[in-house]
């Protein structure tokens, strides 16, 4: 739902126009949004207090954009009535967009931002360009200011580290990305309970159990396949957990031969592997989200690849009775991480606009948002956990969202992410490329690694792009 | 009347050309300039980095790809939609012969009219939606349960890189051609009938008629179909998003120069390398035009 990876047909449309008006002779289209000088955002502050660390003037006006997606926007305005609740004086704009690319550029581009976005969405800005080009206000105050709900902890402190590290770009934290998605395979446990089956741990025990699915009549694999991000995440998973953090970390980091990692390389050859064997549902590759969720729900496959966003993403089809779990990814031989770990990516990326007219006010806003009512309000209305820990602590959960919530919690620190498609986002869609080539058995794991690998290397070797790096 | 003339027409011409600078040359001349930049399209500020974009263009394998589909739309679609469009609407005004009343379609030509017509009344996004449902990968689809009922399949279709791109194209010249049939259609009708009649009276067969006859008379409008259908060919971008996976298709198959705009531009936020594609695709589109207009220009057919 909140993925940029599910993009609507709504929004491919308004898209699709766009660019063909764009198309007919030049690029009419992008230079029609003329550039223009900006004006100096800061503004005056008041005096700090602790109640007010960062200064905000009490009758500041606040304006708020997000990505009305599919965690809606209500979760907001509770957010909003919070803030006032504050500051009563403030006049808060709230506006709620799928297309923020559209709306969003022009303001950015004329220095006239809101002061809170929510930059989501298939049509979100490229959040790098945004750190490069420093757009972004830094959110150090905001992690240091003390948290709301907490008993004098600061706000970092209540926070998922996975939140600060995916917010940093040249050391400094200009991101609050507030939603925590985990990946793994979905099956519905009701229909596992009637034919007793159970999610394999071991490689090994997982061909077994697709071979039982398959002689059920039952694909053992669906997968989103116009998407190749999906089938992507299982790639990343049986190789991160085959041979730790360090294989994610040297593909951020543009390592020379990362890709050709051994764990990667057996990690292709498994999904590979599935694909020969037969256990991927018919056609699957060219199935978009939709169709192909649609189908695992009714049963014509076993499981299926996917973000913590699936069930409420699918709770209009999903069949009474339908038990939507996740299940971590089983380990391939000689597994360097845990079974019960995964994925676990801050998502949902609110940004303060450096250009703003009320920084500070927007910094508050973000408190508001992380203070324990706040979060837990959050999972309260979209069922999705945010990156404040705790803060579902006591709530009722579908089993989706406990299940999610549980695999975060069971990995700890063994949970990992990765980066390198928000860091160089040209480079995305030529692993896609390979990434669906692997899984549709056209090409097979020696040929996708040296694919991907000549791609990060292009990446690596082009000048224009700004280069980072991680490690332990 | 004479001295009040200029005035006249200069009152009429300023609105509509002030507009037409505002709205169609000036983000032209800007798509030049910031093609020289290397301006994100998110940040008011960039720097000049001269003719870099062009050059990096040359080392760019997704954009090269783009090219290469969008150089075999530009062959493929022009002949197959002025090919089928001639000959449907040669068919639906000569194609019946003559008879006692002189030349006539064939019967039922009025409802076959209608119906070639029908794609042009949907946009096409819904055109899209409605092929890749119909091409669905699955048994599911309904081309496949078709070619499942004679043993074939299922194929992949959108999915498969050696297929995707011709479907595109399928789409393309199935949602032109009663356009194309309606244009010729006029144009065979302006014809005068005693020419096709004075034809067949010299015993010319369908096929005569139809190459020594038919096409001569309509080569203006067979020529301008000709170039718009070269720009149509350039931009699929509507199709290639909605309909193949990727975007860009599976092995970036069905990539074309729209879409990599659209996404250098936005997605990348990389306005100004995408505007250096956009002063390209101005080129080419421009070449082709003048190419076309100019190689095929013939003597006219008065009549």
């Amino acid at each position: 739902m909140s993925s940029t990876y599910s993009p609507s047909r709504r929004a491919l449309f308004r898209q699709a126009g766009l660019a063909s008006l764009a198309v007919a002779g030049g690029s009419s289209f992008l230079s029609a949004c003329a550039t223009s000088g900006g004006g100096d955002g800061d503004g005056e502050r008041a005096e700090r207090t602790d109640d007010n660390p960062f200064g905000v003037q009490a009758d500041a006006p606040l304006s708020v954009v997000i990505f009305n997606g599919g965690y809606g926007d209500d979760y907001a305005k509770y957010h909003e009535s919070l803030y006032g609740e504050v500051f009563p004086d403030a006049e808060i704009s709230h506006k709620a967009i799928t297309d923020i690319r559209q709306q969003m550029q022009p303001l950015f581009n004329a220095g006239n931002p809101p002061d809170v976005l929510d930059n989501a969405g298939a049509e979100a800005m490229p959040i790098s360009t945004l750190a490069d080009t420093g757009q972004l206000a830094d959110l150090t105050e905001l992690f240091e200011a003390e948290a709301i709900g907490f008993d004098g902890m600061t706000v970092q402190e209540t926070l998922n580290p996975v939140a600060i590290e995916s917010g940093v770009y040249d050391d400094k934290p200009l991101v609050l990305n507030y939603a925590l998605q985990v990946y793994g395979l979905w099956y519905d446990r009701a229909l596992f309970d009637e034919r007793g089956w159970e999610p394999a741990e071991t490689w090994e025990d997982f061909l077994a159990l697709c071979e039982e699915i398959k002689g059920a009549g039952m694909a053992p694999l669906a997968h989103q396949g116009k998407y190749p991000y999906y089938i992507e995440q299982l790639l990343w998973d049986l190789a991160v957990k085959h041979g730790g953090p360090e294989v994610a970390y040297a593909i951020d980091s543009l390592e020379p031969g990362a890709w050709e990692n051994e764990s990667m390389k057996a990690a292709a050859a498994a999904i590979a592997e599935l694909k020969s064997k037969g256990y991927m549902l018919e056609g699957t590759e060219g199935l978009d989200h939709i169709q192909s969720q649609t189908r695992w729900n009714e049963h014509k496959a076993a499981f299926i690849t996917c973000g913590s966003w699936l069930e409420n993403e699918q709770k209009e089809v999903a069949p009474e009775g339908f038990e939507t779990t996740l299940a971590p990814t089983p380990l391939l031989p000689g597994a360097a991480l845990p079974f019960q770990t995964g994925r676990v990516e801050a998502a949902e990326a609110f940004i303060v606009p450096a250009q703003a007219a009320n920084v500070p006010g927007g910094m508050e806003f973000m408190r508001q948002m992380l203070s324990k009512e706040g979060a837990a309000e959050f999972t309260k209305l979209t069922a999705a956990p945010t990156v404040v820990n705790g803060a579902t602590e006591g709530l009722e959960l579908t089993p989706g969202a406990a299940s999610a919530i549980a695999l975060i919690d069971a990995g700890g620190d063994d949970n990992w992410n990765y980066y390198y498609n928000k860091w160089y986002t040209p480079l995305e869609p030529k692993i896609g490329s390979a990434v669906a080539e692997l899984a549709a058995g056209r090409i097979d794991a020696d040929e996708f690694c040296s694919r991907a690998q000549a791609a990060a290397d292009e990446t690596a070797n082009d000048p224009n792009t700004v280069k980072r790096t991680r490690s332990a | 009347m004479k001295h009040g003339r200029y005035p006249f027409i200069v009152g009429f011409l300023v609105p509509g050309l002030a507009i037409y600078a505002v709205f169609v040359l000036s983000p032209f001349v800007q798509a030049f300039h910031y093609s020289l930049t290397d301006w994100t399209g998110i940040s008011p500020e960039f720097s000049y980095v001269g003719l870099d974009n062009f050059r990096r263009l040359l080392d760019d394998s997704q954009f090269l790809a783009a090219v290469r589909n969008n150089a075999l739309l530009l062959v493929v679609v022009p002949l197959a939609t002025v090919g089928l469009a001639l000959v449907f609407a040669f068919l639906l005004n000569v194609g019946g012969g003559a008879s006692g009343a002189g030349v006539r379609g064939i019967r039922g030509s009025g409802f076959y009219k209608l119906v070639f017509f029908m794609p042009q009344v949907l946009a096409i996004p819904v055109i899209a939606v409605i092929w890749s449902v119909i091409l669905e990968p699955t048994g599911n689809g309904l081309v496949n349960s078709a070619l499942g009922w004679i043993g074939i399949g299922p194929l992949g279709f959108l999915a498969d890189p050696d297929l995707a791109l011709w479907c595109v194209m399928w789409v393309l010249v199935w949602g032109s051609v009663g356009f194309y049939l309606v244009l010729f259609n006029a144009a065979i009708s302006s014809v005068p009938r005693e020419i096709f009649e004075a034809a067949v009276i010299d015993g010319a067969g369908r096929l005569a008629t139809f190459l020594r006859v038919t096409l001569p008379l309509l080569w203006d409008t067979v020529q301008t179909a000709w170039v718009y259908l070269a720009i149509l060919a350039l931009d699929v971008y509507a199709l290639v998003a909605v309909m193949t996976a990727g975007p860009g298709g599976p092995d970036n198959a069905t990539q074309v120069i729209s879409l990599q705009i659209a996404q250098n531009g936005f997605t990348f936020g990389r306005a100004g390398y995408a505007s250096a594609m956009g002063v390209v695709l101005f080129f080419l589109t421009l070449v082709i035009a003048v190419f076309m207009l100019r190689i095929t220009r013939r003597e006219r057919v008065e009549f």
